[in-house]
């Protein structure tokens, strides 16, 4: 296949692409010939930008600081570590016999979401190529040009950061995000159907949220709505808490809910994991500042508030039900770090207290409503991350300081501060939420209800009964003849 | 005095209960075990090696009745525990010599 004289022709790789495959579909017409067709379409969309050579412009040359490069790096690992805490987190909530996959439904997504973030997730979520303000481009696929020949260039926009530390840093917030909206649709969800929704929701829903409010793109502050998210509120948390809610609607209830629902099989996991999402939040949030000499304030705010949310939680339960709970700590401490995330750079210490102590509040009574109305969101995912991101993302807007939303980095929401104060913002973040809702909500039930068309959603009642770990992999993750 | 000694699938129990607890038969013993009968063990595989466990994971429920209720017992236990493919397990049955209660020391039928 010969791809260099049609790009060298002056073609954009969409229109190469778009070329190739109506080529290829015009000729195949048996199924499995169609079906190797699709997968040497995939391939060589993906090698197209790398052949075209100078598809992507050089970025422009400016200071790149070896110290904020390194916040991004040491951001890049804490957040890495985020996602086996998570699965450690929601694998302590399941029965021994599913908590092998609980796990790899998090831990799989470094490898896939790893792969296809430099390969093209990163280009739709962070290039201009489509000049669109609600997707990227084609043009940085396979990281072609971003952070130039030796990885150093700084990032086009003024932070003296270099550009493939940032990529990094965003790829690890790419792996997560699939893997928090696991949490509803544990124990009964078939692996190979997870496989392909992570994939295809990480392209056409996570990358267009990543654009539209960090990218420059409709939501954010270079856009349209000039709502604020300081380190994923609405991107991260909103977005995998709705996805969450459409696909435990639409995927169903375990066939044990909810009359034989069992405790959790191992709360020191749940323990753990929180703890490793706490560490890795410093990356989240703290990074998030793109500044080394100012990031002690977003790294100070993310640990505050998490601590206001583990004690309002355990105070909570402390006068509702007579003792705080290990499993409730863990939960309000994981609330707090939601609810702050679209904050950690905007408001000041006491805030940050508040917002802590509000999302756990909010959480809690979100999971009673969860509990009263028998829904199986088994996991609590929209409760704490689809709640907590919309209470936070809502308090930001009510408590950002103006001084701490400045005009070089959010010119349209200081403008709307300016103007408007809190008010006006708080309108601007209620536009960013209502619109995230309907985007992924809709989004996501699109892609389940097309991947259904393909393959069952979820095992059969006897596999679900059997227990997920051997079904899926094989495996056990206890093995009690062992002693 | 009878002892039942039922060996369920895991997920049946629950069923169980819930059947002999509406007969009025209250209190029972449930264990993990690990054990095989007709139905074959699972191959596993772990780095390359592959392991046939052969010992498949079943629940021991253990209850003691008067001997009036044993035939309803049985068959609550049986309604409850079936699915019809190999590997439902099976119910044995053992005659009880007495029965105390340790709290007073009641013996026999009135101990149960």
């Amino acid at each position: 296949m010969a791809f260099v004289p049609l790009v060298s022709g002056g073609f954009t790789p969409l229109t190469v692409f778009d070329r190739w495959r109506r080529r290829f579909l015009a000729g195949v017409q048996d199924p499995q010939l169609r079906r190797s067709a699709f997968v040497m379409i995939g391939i060589a969309a993906g090698l197209a930008p790398l052949m075209a050579g100078a598809a992507h412009a050089a970025l422009p040359k400016a200071v790149n600081d070896g110290a904020d490069t390194l916040l991004m790096l040491i951001g890049s690992a804490l957040v890495l570590l985020m996602t086996p805490g998570l699965a450690f987190f929601y694998g302590g909530f399941t029965r021994s016999k599913n908590v092998l996959n609980t796990m790899m439904m998090s831990f799989f997504l470094m490898g896939l979401i790893g792969v296809l973030w430099v390969v093209i997730g990163y280009s739709l979520a962070f290039d201009s190529g489509f000049k669109s303000p609600f997707i990227g481009g084609l043009g940085a696929m396979w990281m072609n040009g971003v952070g130039g020949e030796f990885g150093d260039a700084p990032l086009a926009d003024g932070f003296n950061l270099s550009a493939s530390s940032f990529a990094l840093f965003q790829g690890m917030f790419a792996i997560i995000t699939p893997a928090l909206i696991s949490g509803a649709i544990v124990e009964r969800v078939s692996f190979k159907a997870w496989f392909w929704f992570c994939l295809i929701w990480s392209l056409l829903i996570y990358s267009p949220m990543a654009k539209m409010v960090w990218g420059g793109g409709f939501l954010g502050p270079f856009g349209s709505i000039g709502a604020i998210d300081f380190a994923g509120g609405t991107v991260v948390h909103i977005a995998s808490g709705v996805a969450a809610l459409v696909a435990a609607a639409i995927i169903g209830e375990r066939s044990t809910w909810p009359n034989s629902k069992r405790p959790p099989h191992n709360v020191p996991f749940i323990l753990l994991g929180a703890g490793l999402l706490w560490f890795g939040w410093f990356g989240f949030n703290g990074a998030s500042m793109f500044a080394a000499k100012t990031a002690g304030y977003p790294f100070l705010t993310t640990t505050t508030s998490a601590s206001a949310g583990l004690l309002a939680w355990c105070l909570i339960e402390w006068f509702k039900d007579g003792k705080p709970t290990a499993v409730g700590a863990a939960t309000g401490a994981v609330a707090g770090l939601v609810g702050i995330t679209p904050a950690a750079g905007f408001v000041y210490i006491p805030q940050s207290i508040l917002i802590g102590a509000l999302t756990a509040l909010a959480c809690f009574i979100a999971v009673q409503i969860k509990a009263a109305i028998k829904f199986d969101d088994s996991l609590d995912t929209f409760m704490v991350h689809g709640v907590g991101g919309t209470v936070g993302a809502l308090l930001t807007g009510i408590l950002a300081a103006k001084s701490l939303v400045s005009a070089d980095y959010f010119p349209l929401s200081a403008k709307i501060m300016e103007e408007g104060g809190n008010a006006g913002l708080f309108i601007a973040q209620l536009k960013a939420v209502l619109f995230t809702y309907g985007f992924v909500g809709l989004g996501t039930a699109l892609i389940l209800w097309f991947l259904k068309l393909f393959m069952p959603l979820r095992v059969n009642v006897n596999d679900e009964e059997r227990g997920l770990d051997f079904v899926a992999h094989g495996e056990e993750a206890y093995d009690p003849m062992t002693n | 005095m009878k002892m039942i000694t039922a060996l369920v699938r895991p997920s049946k129990v629950d069923a169980v209960k819930s059947a002999l607890v509406a007969l009025d038969i209250v209190g029972m013993t449930v264990s993990d075990v690990r054990g095989f009968g007709r139905q074959k063990g699972q191959v596993e595989r772990y780095r390359g090696n592959e392991f046939t466990v052969e010992f498949l994971l079943k629940s021991k429920i253990l209850v003691v009745v008067d001997d009036a209720k044993v035939e309803t017992a049985i068959q609550a236990i049986t309604e409850a525990a079936r699915t019809g493919e190999i590997g439902d397990g099976k119910i044995f049955v053992n005659s009880v010599e007495t029965a105390i209660r340790i709290r007073t020391g009641d013996r026999g039928d009135s101990a149960l």
